[in-house]
């Protein structure tokens, strides 16, 4: 079983990104379960969202404490809490930054990839250039990066989840899918 | 169509307790022991008894007159008491 | 079809799928997309029914008792507060033999306010006479819906579909839709023997005295026993039709067990792989979940208990000053028994306090460690 979480804030799409990875997951024919930190949402408030993946009926019901992988659409939240809490070494953090991922040393022991996911949301006019919608981006470039998804059923889960500039938001993930670059150190 | 709804036993009572059929079968006019007596010298035909009254006894006449049916009229005074003529009197049952 | 959705959804498409005529319902967080589904359904036409706006839960249980008094399939669905003040209206639906189905989500009581997961809305309500199956999955709260018009509809009363906030109302998995044609076939149009009929008008639930108010509860008492068995029955034929079968209870890794988790909803859902790992470790551990918590299987639940070592119970509830419901009663039930198991009684999860999988492991290990239960609650996890 994979066990991914998802740190954004209120507004981004954080919630959404993790039922694009669900619904993708289970377009390929595979078990997922997927949900957010139960909370009253604010925007701008940290937010929390979990997906499991496995090829059997998935059981377990609680709170993911020890992901496998992370991804991080706000940056700003690196510092502000503790991102890595629980993650598992060796495992993915894919962050949502125009930096290079040689720039997070704090994340030592752990594998981090960068997308700017950020410009591409604005280039295709998600949200507003002050409070883009970042989700479609970065699920394009999770699927490149860990490979654990195929772009076409991320294509598709895009569109199924997103309520208006639907083929906007497919083309952004396809965008942040052919320029995400995989890391070389990459086992 | 007045078919009162009867059981003998628990077996054949309905599941939830329907009483006597149409309500036209409950006279509940057994019940009066005053009888409302209309005054046509004072009645002004405004029909504020029909209104009132709780056993929907009281009907219309041609001449717009208040008529009341003594087979449900429960001698509850209401329409006596409404009636800004005084126009019905409350009469003993002999 | 294959579809990923969230438990409120799966509500909303149960009632579809059963063809609800008569929705009315009022907005509850965590139940709100339950509602806002139903509603959307009925504006663009894939659902024919009629959505009755109320102002409030009483209103709401009220309108539903009008629409299935007429005879319509009905559907309405809350939450905590919400079913709380629907209470009044809940005993008339049962004493008028009214066989609605309702989606609750389990939402714990306020104050303080809070809108995460605890059983004791629902518990609240378990002497108003409404059948009620607590789900443990997404597909099953689908399926819970269609199964629950069958057996309202063959018994007169009411049936109450029961999920964990949040852990299921807004979990996302997947879940087969069944094809409408086979719902249908498995569910037939409703005739009501006693609906409102103006050819034969009659007064319902007028004024009954005491030589016959005894006899209608025990006819209502007699036919919640018989859904016990139509709860089986239907189950079956559900499984045999659609794959999936379901019962008053269902069991996992029972049968040589000599140490048995009874636990209900997704905390019996985490429970089979603690189960699993204990399993791993040579521990005889096994499941009963309950399904239905009324009526309470516990005819059932003395043939699977009955000489078992040691059972434990984890409730999500409480009776303040007594015990956890599922406890009480798991208890109550296995009473007479020669070989009734010493019973544990823990309380956990209570205001939607996550119960991850090792905080079951804990609670099976202690029970496995001790001797003997001490007292009735057990708490787990309670901070200094
Ligand atoms: S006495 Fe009462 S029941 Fe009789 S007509 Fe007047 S209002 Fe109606
Ligand atoms: S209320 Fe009096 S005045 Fe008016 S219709 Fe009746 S009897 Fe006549």
């Amino acid at each position: 079983m994979l066990e991914i979480r998802f740190h954004g804030r209120g507004g981004q799409g954080t919630v959404v990104a993790s039922k694009v990875l669900a619904f993708a997951v289970a377009r390929e024919g595979r078990f997922v379960q997927t949900f957010p930190e139960y909370g009253v949402e604010r925007r701008g408030a940290p937010v929390v969202a979990f997906t499991r993946i496995d090829d059997q009926k998935i059981y377990i019901r609680s709170k993911i404490y020890e992901p496998d992988h992370l991804l991080v659409l706000d940056p700003t939240l690196i510092g502000a809490i503790d991102v890595t809490e629980g993650l598992k070494p060796g495992g993915w953090i894919i962050i949502n930054s125009d930096k290079p991922a040689k720039d997070f040393p704090q994340f030592a022991g752990f594998k981090v990839a960068t997308v700017d996911a950020t410009s591409i949301a604005v280039k295709h006019r998600l949200g507003s250039a002050a409070a883009p919608i970042v989700n479609s981006a970065i699920m394009g470039a999770f699927a490149k990066i860990t490979g654990f998804v195929g772009i076409e059923a991320v294509r598709e889960a895009v569109h199924e989840l997103s309520p208006v500039k639907k083929d906007e938001n497919v083309e952004a993930a396809q965008e942040a899918y052919d320029t995400a670059e995989v890391p070389k150190e990459q086992s | 169509m007045s078919e009162e709804i009867k059981w003998e036993s628990q077996s054949d009572m309905p599941l939830m307790a329907m009483s006597l059929g149409r309500m036209t079968v409950n006279k509940t006019g057994s019940w009066r022991n005053l009888r409302p007596v209309l005054d046509k010298e004072k009645c002004i035909k405004c029909g504020i008894c029909w209104k009132f009254c709780p056993d929907v006894s009281i009907s219309i006449d041609e001449e717009d007159y208040p008529v009341v049916n003594l087979d449900f009229c429960k001698g509850c005074g209401i329409c006596a008491t409404e009636c800004p003529k005084d126009a019905i009197e409350m009469v003993k049952e002999e | 079809m294959q579809k990923v959705m969230m438990g409120n959804h799966a509500l909303s498409w149960g009632a579809k799928l059963s063809r609800a005529e008569v929705i009315a319902a009022y907005p509850i967080t965590p139940q709100t997309e339950v509602v806002e589904l139903l509603s959307n359904m009925c504006a663009d036409g894939s659902l024919k029914a009629e959505f009755i706006k109320v102002e409030s839960e009483h209103s709401a249980m009220a309108a539903s008792m009008g629409a299935a008094a007429a005879g319509a399939r009905t559907f309405t669905a809350t939450s905590s507060q919400g079913l709380a003040l629907m209470h009044e209206v809940l005993h008339w639906a049962t004493g008028a033999r009214l066989p609605i189905v309702m989606g609750n989500i389990n939402r714990a009581m306020a104050p303080p306010w809070t809108i995460w997961t605890e059983q004791t809305d629902s518990i609240a309500q378990r002497d108003t006479g409404w059948i009620q199956i607590y789900t443990s999955s997404i597909q099953e709260i689908m399926d819970s819906v269609i199964q629950a018009y069958k057996v309202a509809e063959q018994v007169y009363l009411p049936v109450m579909v029961v999920l964990d906030s949040f852990v299921l109302s807004h979990t996302n998995e997947n879940c087969d839709i069944p094809d409408q044609d086979k719902v249908d076939a498995y569910l037939p149009r409703f005739e009501n023997a006693y609906r409102l009929n103006t050819d034969k008008p009659a007064a319902f639930g007028g004024l009954t005295g005491p030589d016959w108010y005894y006899e209608l509860r025990y006819k209502i008492e007699k036919d919640t026993e018989r859904s016990l068995d139509l709860f089986e029955e239907t189950g079956k034929e559900f499984g045999e039709m659609f794959g999936r079968e379901y019962g008053l209870v269902e069991t996992y890794k029972l049968d040589d067990a000599d140490t048995v988790l009874v636990a209900s909803a997704s905390i019996a859902s985490t429970a089979r792989p603690a189960i699993d790992q204990l399993r791993e470790e040579g521990h005889k551990v096994g499941l009963v979940r309950i399904r239905v918590f009324r009526p309470f299987p516990s005819e059932l639940l003395r043939k699977l208990l009955a000489g078992r070592k040691k059972v434990l119970v984890i409730d999500r509830n409480i009776s303040f000053g007594m015990s956890g419901a599922f406890y009480a009663e798991t208890k109550a039930a296995l009473y007479n028994e020669k070989k009734a198991p010493p019973m544990w009684g823990y309380i956990a999860g209570l205001g939607g306090r996550d119960v991850p999988l090792n905080v079951i492991r804990d609670m099976i290990e202690q029970t496995i460690a001790e001797e003997h239960p001490e007292g009735d609650i057990v708490w787990i996890g309670v901070k200094r």
